[in-house]
């Protein structure tokens, strides 16, 4: 249980550095915290250069539509421990902007650019992050918006092949496998 | 959407220093549609014309969607599809089977149709595995089209999630007898419906920057 403490340490440490919300750990060696957005790039910084968290595993999003807002995931590894952490940042929904992180990681660039297109967060000044990415003349709202129904995006520009029909699996095979009607 | 800046009419410096003017669209591209293409002028000719077609079979090395797996195992010895005079070419101009192998993503339409009209007649078309058929498991998904047949001439479907080689293997067989028939036509379709296939890409394809006829 040496990890534990230690993660339980460097929280303990960052926070007096920065206002932090709770520790969350999820495994000995993974753990998630919050930070306000404008103590993210410190917080990253301070995370690479000082605690060895110097491979960023992956930068995702979530959409709390309810509560208006997106959260966005920064995961960071520390390759001599293995161990990571995840900083969490809420962000307002309503014009989505973050600051970039191109700079302290380059493939923050990349994260960026999908989060662009996929959730309609801008980060100003990352590398190419208005042009298109996977998609190619997207034409609504961002695709992995929660309030995007991708059925009707579908059905409205997509013509269908007719005749298609879609049976619930356990009482189709019910019906199959017991025509008689019992129980199996 | 306006072109690609490269298809734009434009002045070009040579590396010999002279200036000339470059219009891509007319330049390296054919203004004309397709035309039909007439059998030959006798029957038993035009029935040896199909004998040869299909025992020629060669398919445009395009994957798309996972059913592009499933070629690796059939040009390999296991399947072994060349000993039924089925071979896979790297470029369009030498093929003229097209196996759309699965789901197709607006983005990679628009590549296959660049590739189906870069092939030379005849050519034919096999949709492979539902996704082609009524979109598959990707029925409502909000980037892949949901049936083939709208935006290119389909010869042959294939069914299943995904087809194996040896469902391919069958088909692939009566995409010949199809030939040997004479119904292997799917390119003179397109070129008789050109203007309704056009319509129909362009209505998925939002950003259309390219010819409407990539010959």
């Amino acid at each position: 249980m040496t990890t534990m403490t230690t993660m339980r340490e460097l929280h303990t440490r960052l926070k007096h550095l920065f206002p932090l919300g709770e520790l969350s750990e999820q495994r000995p060696d993974l753990a998630f915290v919050t930070v306000p957005a404008e103590f993210l790039r410190p917080s990253l910084l301070h995370l690479r250069d000082r605690e060895g968290y110097t491979h960023l595993v992956l930068l995702t999003a979530v959409d709390w539509l309810e509560e208006g807002r997106f959260q966005l995931t920064y995961l960071l590894s520390k390759r001599t421990l293995g161990q990571d952490i995840g900083l969490r940042v809420m962000i307002p929904r309503d014009g989505a902007t973050m600051a970039s992180a191109h700079d302290i990681w380059p493939t923050a660039a990349t994260y960026q650019r999908e989060l662009r297109e996929m959730f309609g967060i801008d980060f100003p000044g990352s590398p190419r992050v208005d042009e298109d990415f996977i998609l190619e003349g997207w034409i609504d709202i961002p695709p992995y918006r929660r309030d995007f129904d991708t059925l009707k995006y579908a059905q409205e520009n997509y013509s269908q092949r007719p005749g298609r029909e879609t049976r619930d699996p356990a009482t189709h095979m019910q019906q199959q496998l017991y025509p008689d009607g019992r129980q199996g | 959407m306006s072109m690609k800046p490269e298809l734009m009419k434009r002045m070009v410096k040579g590396p010999d220093g002279v200036e000339f003017e470059v219009e891509p669209l007319r330049d390296y591209y054919c203004e004309a549609p397709p035309t039909v293409m007439p059998a030959a002028y006798s029957k038993i000719v035009e029935d040896l014309f199909n004998w040869a077609r299909s025992e020629s079979i060669w398919i445009l090395g395009f994957g798309t969607g996972c059913g592009a797996i499933e070629m690796r195992p059939l040009m390999t010895p296991r399947f072994d599809a060349y000993r039924y005079g089925i071979q896979w070419r790297p470029t369009p101009r030498q093929a003229n089977l097209f196996v759309i192998s699965g789901y197709l993503s607006t983005k990679t339409l628009k590549r296959a149709i660049r590739s189906y009209e870069q092939m030379q007649n005849p050519k034919y078309v096999i949709g492979l595995g539902s996704c082609t058929i009524n979109g598959g498991m990707y029925w409502d998904s909000y980037n892949t089209i949901k049936r083939l047949d709208d935006y290119l001439p389909v010869d042959l479907y294939i069914t299943g999630c995904m087809p194996r080689p040896e469902a391919l293997l069958a088909g692939f067989q009566d995409m010949k007898k199809l030939i040997r028939a004479g119904k292997g036509e799917g390119a003179n379709q397109y070129a008789e419906n050109f203007a309704w296939y056009k319509a129909n890409q362009k209505r998925v394809i939002h950003d259309w920057d390219m010819p409407d006829y990539n010959w």
